[in-house]
């Protein structure tokens, strides 16, 4: 028979198997969620990094030799882009009836999710690169990570503080809006798409096919807006 | 199910070769997607043989950030100094811009008189 540790330097050579830990970590965090009944708080992405996270750190594996084996995952995020053009298509004629309010909007988000999040960081007390790598962190994560790189943060810190804005928004979105008594659909689910991406996208998929499309509308032309924005934001404030 | 994620690959990598090519802020991906919906409005039939792939990828959203979020790891120490106040700004930025967003939206639906 093997030795135990024989086969851990074979599976640790090979992607195989953080691939499948990823997968497998998702489907723990995807049946809790469901088992929940959807409930925001119990997101799927957060009991996956976190499982995945305290394996890593158990078996002393670096992030890099993990990441060999979920960048097939990562990977996926740059088609899945180029894919929310279905549920925009079949929402076109609802875009171009909304398309003041939408314009308007995605302003007023991708504006305030900048200025913000810096305001309130520096308010805080955060500095220098920590600070920079929050300015996209509404952005959709392949985006921000150029976006962050481009201003000086750093890509991996705003990796997490984009999947944090993004759990956030998913839980807070049902709660903040009905407080706020917005009903319309197109509105609940353009705002949480630009202020949180393709996590909050994802929840207003949960909750409403029309919020979902719009979600996925605003989380793409953030996407863009952020990347026109962010560096000019931070050249003339920092 | 092949044929039409070959076709938002190409998209994908056409976006990434223009953005390059022209030095554009706007990431490659973005691109493609603004460019396969122009296609799918200049051929229907397209975008209905495409559309179950697409929505297959999107169904699956959620998974595809579990590997950036694992980049936690390498941050503990910052987060561990700093991770109270980078939660509040999280928590704070994130609800004024969904607030910003949707009372803006509401607010122009109501000036341009569309309330669905």
């Amino acid at each position: 028979m093997t030795e135990f540790a024989e086969i851990w330097s074979y599976l640790s050579e090979t992607p195989l198997l953080w691939l499948a830990a990823t997968l497998g970590a998702y489907v723990i965090g995807d049946g809790l969620s469901r088992a929940s009944g959807r409930k925001p708080f119990v997101n799927p992405v957060l009991i996956a990094v976190a499982i995945l996270a305290a394996v890593l750190w158990a078996s002393d594996t670096p992030y890099a030799t993990y990441f060999e084996g979920a960048q097939f995952v990562h990977f996926m995020l740059g088609p899945a882009t180029v894919a929310l053009a279905a549920p925009l298509y079949a929402n076109l004629s609802h875009v171009r009836r909304a398309a003041l309010p939408l314009i308007a909007a995605l302003l007023a988000g991708s504006v305030t999710a900048i200025l913000s999040a810096l305001g309130i960081a520096w308010a805080l007390g955060v500095r220098g690169e920590t600070l920079l790598s929050l300015a996209p962190k509404s952005a959709t994560a392949p985006v921000a990570l150029g976006i962050s790189e481009q201003i000086g943060g750093s890509p991996t810190l705003t990796a997490v503080l984009v999947i944090l804005t993004g759990i956030i928004g998913a839980i807070v979105v049902t709660p903040l809006l009905n407080l706020l008594r917005v009903r319309d659909w197109r509105a609940r689910g353009f705002a949480v798409g630009v202020a949180a991406h393709g996590i909050g996208t994802a929840r207003a998929f949960q909750v409403n096919e029309t919020a979902g499309a719009f979600a996925g509308i605003g989380m793409g032309l953030n996407a863009i807006l952020t990347a026109i924005l962010a560096p000019l934001i931070v050249g003339w404030l920092l | 199910m092949i044929l039409h994620l070959t076709i938002i690959l190409l998209f994908q990598l056409a976006g990434e070769v223009t953005a390059r090519a022209l030095a554009l802020p706007v990431p490659g991906p973005v691109i493609g997607l603004a460019a396969l919906v122009l296609a799918f409005l200049a051929s229907p039939r397209l975008a209905r043989a495409v559309q179950p792939t697409a929505n297959g990828l999107l169904a699956h959203l959620s998974l595809l950030f579990v590997p950036a979020g694992v980049g936690v790891v390498g941050h503990l120490g910052l987060l561990g100094a700093q991770g109270g106040q980078l939660l509040l700004t999280l928590i704070g930025s994130t609800v004024l811009a969904i607030a910003a967003g949707a009372l803006v939206f509401v607010w122009v639906l109501r000036l341009t008189g569309d309330s669905e």
